[in-house]
């Protein structure tokens, strides 16, 4: 098994705009989603959802600026740690995970063991 | 890496090693891969074993079963590497599931002998593997020429007119992220296998055009491609005797292939369908491809391959341009159409409605296709408008087509072409007829 990040990018003004509604909408396809990881054969090994860009503070050189690294139409907005057979079954579960105003991407971690000693 | 055998003093036995390099790479490595676990390792004990085999076979002569010795023998470097440095299976995993017999640390007893007869033909998971949707289509095209077809990084780079340093890197890369991101090893399961052999075929699709017409460069046909592609093409047909689509490629491919020496005139011009020698179409090379696509099209809607090779073969058994089977080939496209709705294939209906419903009604679509923008700087757009003026009589906006054409076209053959076509609309707009 190898542990993959799933990150959650979508437009922040889908859920601006869509308001309460998109909230409760979105806070029940999350819920389904961390159940369906298991029903998968995967494992749901944590997850979060971040605060908007706007919150977001950036440090580069030791200078310290509003806003986040990298201004994106679609910003990162939440991740999952899963774990998966390989790549394929890492799609196959990413795949559910909801993302109505943009998508998701995958990303394995990588096993640094053999550069700690 | 991957050094073509040199030439030995014997040339039969060199022969037969560049005849075994040819044919049998993607079987040797595979099934070496499924002992190394690392397709870095696995590819360079092939190599290895064949260049054992120029010596080998030069003293105990060829072989009965020229594979089964490779991969043995590959297998047994493999084995022990393995053993001597067992780190190397840790860093670069590719993820085969152990044989039955192998348990971890059960290397050792590995029956390279015993297996000689039945080695698992793995063939179908490396293909699968090197064209995984996870990776660009570039690399995808990159690896399967290294390791399905065993061709140097050099003679890639020269197939796709980029240096050496870019192409190793696009491999290295492509490779890295098959271990890192553990890109499985097998064939994808039966609902996933139409998306992914679609991208299989793909890649093979566009190893043919790329020779069929090389992007640029002064020769139209770069014959190594193609024969290239026509042997993937082949040999998916048998380990997937019961797909049409493979079908389908294998026979879009010959009956495209059938026609490549009447492809240009002796001086290297570029020569139209209409004008093409049909004497000089290889016979047998149509026949085979027709009796493909009318498997492929028996049971089931067909795919995009097979009506394309459905609409080759139509042109292919037509006697001459004049006779060509046009309402068939209109109707085709159609098809293709909606199989494939891409603005591309809209632009290719153009010829035969041309020629059923006439150059003023083509002329009609093609400013729609126009229109829609997605065909922007699409050299055969303006070509095909050209084309139409021309038959038009209207020379003016003709010559103006054909210097956009020739603005967006690099292949020197192709080139000629238009420049021909531009003189004479030119002249004759100037001579006002």
């Amino acid at each position: 098994m190898t542990e993959y990040l799933i990150l959650i990018y979508e437009r922040e003004s889908g859920y601006a705009e869509g308001g309460q509604e998109a909230w409760e909408a979105s806070g029940k396809a999350h819920a389904r989603f961390a159940e369906q990881v298991g029903e998968k054969g995967g494992k749901m090994l944590g997850g979060n959802a971040l605060q908007p860009t706007a919150t977001a503070t950036s440090i580069r050189d030791d200078v310290v600026t509003d806003g986040p690294f990298a201004e994106t139409k679609e910003a990162l907005g939440g991740y999952y740690l899963i774990e998966a057979r390989d790549l394929d079954h890492a799609l196959d579960i990413a795949k559910l995970c909801p993302a109505p105003y943009g998508g998701v991407e995958v990303r394995p971690v990588m096993d640094v063991s053999a550069y700690m000693g | 890496m991957t050094p073509k055998p040199e030439p030995e003093p014997d040339q039969d036995v060199g022969a037969a090693v560049a005849d075994a390099h040819r044919r049998e790479w993607a079987y040797v490595l595979a099934a070496t891969a499924r002992v190394a676990r690392d397709i870095d390792l696995a590819e360079e004990c092939v190599q290895d074993a064949y260049v054992a085999a120029l010596d080998a076979w030069s003293r105990q002569g060829v072989p009965r079963n020229p594979a089964a010795w490779l991969t043995t023998t590959a297998r047994r470097r493999a084995l022990d590497r393995l053993r001597r440095d067992r780190t190397l299976r840790s860093k670069l995993p590719l993820l085969i599931e152990p044989e039955p017999e192998t348990g971890p640390g059960a290397e050792a007893e590995e029956p390279v002998a015993a297996d000689d007869d039945v080695i698992a033909d793995d063939r179908l998971r490396l293909v699968f593997t090197c064209c995984h949707p996870a990776l660009a289509r570039e690399a995808q095209v990159a690896l399967t020429l290294r390791l399905v077809c065993g061709l140097a990084t050099a003679e890639i780079a020269q197939a796709f007119l980029v240096s050496e340093p870019t192409m190793a890197a696009r491999v290295t890369r492509a490779k890295k992220k098959i271990s890192a991101a553990r890109i499985p090893y097998r064939v994808p399961a039966a609902a996933e296998l139409p998306d992914r052999l679609d991208a299989v075929l793909t890649v093979v699709h566009l190893l043919y055009t790329t020779g069929h017409t090389a992007p640029a460069g002064p020769d139209l046909v770069r014959a190594d491609l193609v024969e290239r592609a026509l042997g993937l093409a082949r040999m998916l047909r048998d380990l997937m005797p019961d797909e049409p689509e493979v079908r389908g490629l294998l026979a879009l491919l010959l009956l495209s292939d059938a026609r490549r020496a009447t492809r240009a005139g002796a001086d290297g011009r570029l020569l139209l369908l209409e004008e093409q020698d049909r004497e000089q179409w290889d016979r047998a090379a149509i026949a085979e491809g027709a009796g493909l696509v009318t498997e492929a099209l028996r049971g089931g809607r067909p795919g995009r391959f097979t009506l394309q090779a459905a609409i080759a073969a139509v042109h292919a058994e037509a006697p001459s341009y004049a006779e060509t089977d046009w309402p068939q080939l209109l109707r085709l496209y159609e098809e293709l159409l909606k199989a494939w709705p891409t603005p591309v294939v809209a632009l290719n209906r153009i010829v035969p409605l041309a020629m059923t419903a006439g150059p003023d009604s083509a002329l009609a679509e093609i400013e729609r296709i126009e229109r829609d923008g997605r065909l922007v700087g699409y050299r055969y757009l303006p070509a095909a408008k050209a084309d139409l003026l021309r038959r038009l009589g209207r020379w003016d906006d003709a010559a103006a087509q054909y210097r956009i054409a020739l603005d967006l076209t690099d292949n020197a053959a192709e080139r000629a072409f238009l420049a021909g076509r531009l003189d004479e609309a030119a002249a004759r707009a100037a001579g006002g007829d």
